[in-house]
């Protein structure tokens, strides 16, 4: 039987994903059967993907108001006041399920989708950064991801001609199943000029731009809202397919009409494409809405009206126009080439009504199909404890140890990945990916910065869902203050396993319970995110297993004046201090990991009263020009950081002994937070009684100076070998040869 | 230096150009759409950077056949000096105005990186800023940059010194095979060209991103630098 021969019954509302309880819930708000399209609408609308059904009692505990937040959480992305009238616009977004089942298309897509939520809100885009988990190396299809996933955000990235600035690449075999691809854009408008969703005024024409509508990725949102198991590949028909190209008029062809006063509302289509644009649009103007659906851009013939409200075609985008703007409107897209038609008009119904061929296919009250949407307050199950660390001692030595460290898939350069994204496009970019902690662009025409990373620990997060929440939050602050940039606000990609799963459930709840702490304690708030569940694949026994908790962070700091930051390259002289304190945990760090071969102990804890305070000093000295460089402690302790700054400036340094009363690999591999390396001229003794004033842990590590990376014993690591050993494992992993990017 | 931008839909780098065309001469250039079928008085028209209808066929085929063209080919025909980069030089290939073509990358993969190139004829108004065998840094990218022209006509760009830019290690040396200082796998390490009579210049990488020190350098300027000096009149 074709679907559109079938009629609605509980059965084939499972389906579609949705639970016998919801299925009640419809016939109640219904008070009949519903149809074919009414139960598509249904389904994807309290879809966890578009409903946040499992996770909305907790996202509202995080903090989301400061002076400078301008939109939080609500509107298509964050919007923030960054001077001189303007703001920046941003958002993360994942595309999870979608890439792992096509990489090339997933991650195209992810990117196309959220530069849509940056533009729709009346922002150009001026960067984008992505957080990409891949499985262990050494699966045999990782590397097919990798490559699919980094072509596909370069080849959608590089022809809208947005920058790719930064981002992470980590591995681990919990990602093996499931790879995750979040995707973050940032875009600048003026602030009298942002726009927002609610449809308002009755009788104004709704009016579809973009692409034709086709059959791909109906049901997408259902898709990444349940497991994958076995059969994800034969998934491969919900996946879009994307069209940069379009995309790119789709952003020039709106920002000029953006630029009159034709607008009334505007979103884009995303998930759920017309279903979701046109319900939480109308939804949130507290009108109704009717839909033509003869009148839509179709690219193929034959299309239901349920396969038209559920298809998530890409480049498109609704709007609600002042009637008498439409055919100015109509000749801007038109000169984009691009299509554009009138497809429904506000009503005072408060429904929601979609005919096609003189029949009405749909006619649902918006108000209960909002609030009645479902909430679960989902059980908890008591988290499980970390394992003890077990015996340390160090086999190696230290300069084995670094060797390993900085060649190993999670600390090698990303320069394989980043050598194929766009980072310049635009003239703007002044920081690209591996000059500075975070990414900085200037913001066209202005003195204005913008300082960009995006940050997580899924080890920490795993071993303590509440510190490692709180140390992703806490390591994109430090990123960003370590460029001497003031950081504004975070978007939040929030990764996880099945919420039904009550040890899931913990992980989630704990981890935001912690990012909550950080971001209050360090008056960061979330202005936008996304929620992505059931990240986990079935095993042919069916045993799940689920990713490691990835509550993926992106952080937007601001520079009044772009000229006063710094990067992190290792001067030619100076003195390498270390500010923060020591107590060399290695717990979960990766000196543990990559040289004993063990993921136990406890996450770090972010002492977050030390941070703020430690993070204010960095950018105050930075501010005053004392900095010469910085770079934030992170993965791999204090010796690959300083091995890094190395890497990045060709200047090297020579390290003293610490006298710190600990084991040298606990010293030089622990990863305690709130700690940075700062470059300073001079013998920084200035710096150091400063610091003792402020109560502010600062030492001595080393002069700067000469070639390579010296070890308090006085062993010398060249710095053409440090070079050479960061660079080997990408090139060699995908099988081409190693090339070199001139280092300036 | 009155200078003009086009832009084709999917062209992205015309901001770029523009920024850089005004921070080197003072002046902000015109934007030109593509379907112009008239020219205002111009020194100097730039097809810059991008993806002009999605790359989707070749590389700039489809804007080599849009209405301007023909105006551009006009310009040329009397003696107008074009700055074709980067997707700008695939559209004076596709239109045969310059010779040659642009393949994909040896790797097949779009690179993004810096690369150094070497002036190998100052002779020209798009060299003039540097010395014969300056050495300059400047960004790349494109997933087509791969020159090649058939012998004969390399044997004329050779013999007539129309190679205007190669692709060079930091110490200067070109050589075709070697994928560090070459990275597109180009014919005789060739990154720009320039027409018989000199007028018409094709580069695949970007100077106009690096016109600023804030953004790493000023490798970029003589460029413009070089083209003010020809149009100063």
């Amino acid at each position: 039987m074709s679907l559109k021969q079938k009629v609605a019954d509980a059965a084939l509302a499972r389906e579609f994903g949705l639970s016998d309880d919801e299925y009640d819930r419809v016939l109640a708000i219904m008070s009949r059967t519903p149809s074919l399209t009414e139960l598509g609408i249904f389904s994807v609308m309290w879809s966890e993907h578009c409903s946040y059904k499992s996770s909305r009692k907790w996202l509202r505990t995080l903090p989301t108001t400061a002076p400078w937040v301008i939109h939080g959480p609500g509107e298509n992305a964050g919007v923030v006041d960054i001077g001189q009238g303007l703001a920046a616009v941003f958002k993360m977004e994942s595309h999870n399920h979608p890439s792992f089942i096509e990489p090339y298309q997933g991650a195209a897509t992810g990117v196309g989708g959220i530069l849509r939520d940056v533009f729709t809100m009346g922002a150009r885009p001026v960067a984008n950064l992505n957080a990409l988990r891949f499985g262990s190396p050494e699966n045999s299809r990782t590397r097919q991801i990798v490559d699919g996933v980094v072509r596909g955000i370069g080849g959608y990235g590089n022809c809208v001609g947005v920058p790719t600035v930064g981002g992470e690449v980590n591995f681990h075999s919990a990602y093996d199943g499931n790879p995750l691809v979040n995707a973050m854009t940032v875009g600048v408008a003026r602030q009298d000029r942002i726009f927002l969703s609610a449809a308002a005024g009755i009788g104004n024409p709704v009016v579809y731009v973009g692409s034709k509508t086709g059959r791909d990725g109906i049901h997408g949102a259902t898709m990444s809202s349940a497991e994958f198991d076995e059969h994800a590949l034969a998934k491969r028909p919900t996946v879009q397919v994307g069209d940069p190209f379009v995309e790119k008029l789709l952003i020039e062809a709106c920002l000029e009409l953006m630029a009159t006063d034709a607008i009334v509302a505007i979103q884009d289509m995303g998930a759920a494409g017309l279903t979701s644009s046109s319900v939480e649009m109308a939804g949130k103007g507290n009108v109704g809405i009717e839909l033509d659906l003869d009148a839509v851009p179709q690219r193929e013939s034959g299309m239901t009206a349920y396969e038209m409200m559920l298809s998530e075609s890409q480049e498109r985008m609704l709007m609600v126009l002042k009637p008498e703007c439409t055919d100015l409107a109509r000749t801007i897209f038109e000169k984009w080439e691009l299509d554009f038609a009138v497809i429904g008009h506000l009503t005072d119904t408060g429904r929601i009504v979609v005919t096609h061929k003189g029949e009405i296919e749909a006619d649902i009250p918006l108000a209960p199909l909002a609030d009645q949407a479902p909430i679960y307050d989902r059980s908890i199950a008591p988290l499980v404890p970390p394992e003890p660390v077990g015996p340390v001692h160090d086999p190696v030595g230290l300069e084995q140890s670094l060797i390993k460290l900085i060649g190993c898939p999670d600390l090698a350069s990303r320069a394989w990945v980043w050598n194929q994204y766009d980072s310049t496009v635009g003239g703007q970019t002044v920081r690209r990916p591996g000059r500075a902690d975070a990414a900085i662009v200037r913001v066209e025409d202005t003195s204005i910065g913008l300082a960009l990373t995006t940050d997580c620990t899924p080890r920490y997060c795993h071993a303590n869902p509440k510190a490692g929440g709180a140390q992703a939050v806490a390591e994109a602050w430090r990123n960003i203050t370590a460029t001497g940039a003031t950081p504004l606000a975070v978007t939040d990609n929030l990764n996880f396993g099945n919420p039904e799963k009550p040890e899931v459930m913990a992980q989630f709840v704990a981890a935001i319970e912690g990012m909550g702490e950080a971001c209050r304690a360090l008056d960061f708030p979330v202005v936008s995110g996304n929620v992505s569940l059931y990240n986990q694949t079935r095993n042919p026994d069916e045993s799940a297993r689920a990713i490691l908790p990835t509550p993926a962070i992106g952080g937007l700091g601001v520079l009044a004046d772009v000229e006063k930051h710094v990067g992190m390259a290792m001067p030619e002289s100076g003195t390498l201090l270390l500010i923060g304190e020591t107590k060399g945990h290695l717990g979960q760090s990766l000196w543990l990991r990559e040289v004993l071969g063990r993921e136990t102990g406890d996450a770090p804890m972010v002492d977050l009263a030390a941070e703020r305070r430690n993070g204010d000093f960095v950018r105050e000295q930075i501010a005053s020009g004392a900095v010469l460089a910085c770079h934030d402690v992170s993965d791999g302790g204090i010796l690959v950081g300083v091995a890094e700054m190395i890497m990045a400036g060709g200047h090297g340094c020579e390290l003293e002994p610490p006298q710190s009363g600990m084991r040298p690999e606990a010293f030089w591999f622990g990863e305690d937070q709130g700690r940075y390396l700062l470059a300073v001229p001079g013998d920084g003794q200035e710096l150091l009684s400063m610091a003792r004033a402020r109560g502010i842990a600062l030492r001595v590590l080393g002069r700067i100076g000469g070639d390579g990376l010296t070890l308090p014993s006085g062993a010398t690591i060249s710095t053409p070998r440090l070079v050479a050993v960061n660079d080997a494992f990408f090139p060699a992993w995908m099988g081409v040869d190693a090339f070199e990017a001139a280092r300036p | 230096m009155k200078a003009g931008i086009v832009v084709f839909p999917g062209t992205n780098r015309e901001r770029d150009m523009a920024i850089a065309l005004r921070v080197v001469s003072g002046r902000a250039p015109k934007m030109l759409w593509h379907r112009e079928t008239s020219l205002p008085d111009l020194d100097l028209i730039v097809l810059p950077g991008g993806f002009s209808y999605g790359d989707y066929l070749r590389c700039g085929a489809m804007a080599a056949h849009s209405p301007i063209m023909r105006e551009i080919r006009k310009f040329v025909s009397e003696g107008g000096y074009v700055l074709g980069v980067c997707n700008g030089f695939q559209i004076l290939t596709e239109t045969k105005i310059l010779p040659g073509a642009l393949l994909k990358n040896t790797e097949l993969r779009f690179l993004s990186q810096d690369c150094f190139l070497r002036v190998d004829n100052a002779e020209t108004p798009f060299t003039a800023g540097w010395q014969k065998n300056d050495v300059f840094r400047a960004p790349l990218a494109h997933g087509d940059g791969n020159y090649v022209a058939d012998e004969k006509t390399l044997e004329q760009l050779e013999g007539e010194g129309r190679i205007a830019f190669r692709y060079v290690s930091s110490a200067g040396i070109a050589c075709s095979e070697d994928r560090k200082s070459n990275p597109n796998g180009s014919v005789n390490a060739i990154a720009g060209i320039v027409s018989a009579d000199g007028r018409v210049c094709g580069m695949m990488p970007h100077p106009e991103d690096l016109v600023d020190p804030l953004m790493g350098g000023e490798d970029g300027r003589p460029l413009f630098e070089g083209l003010m000096e020809a149009f100063i009149r």
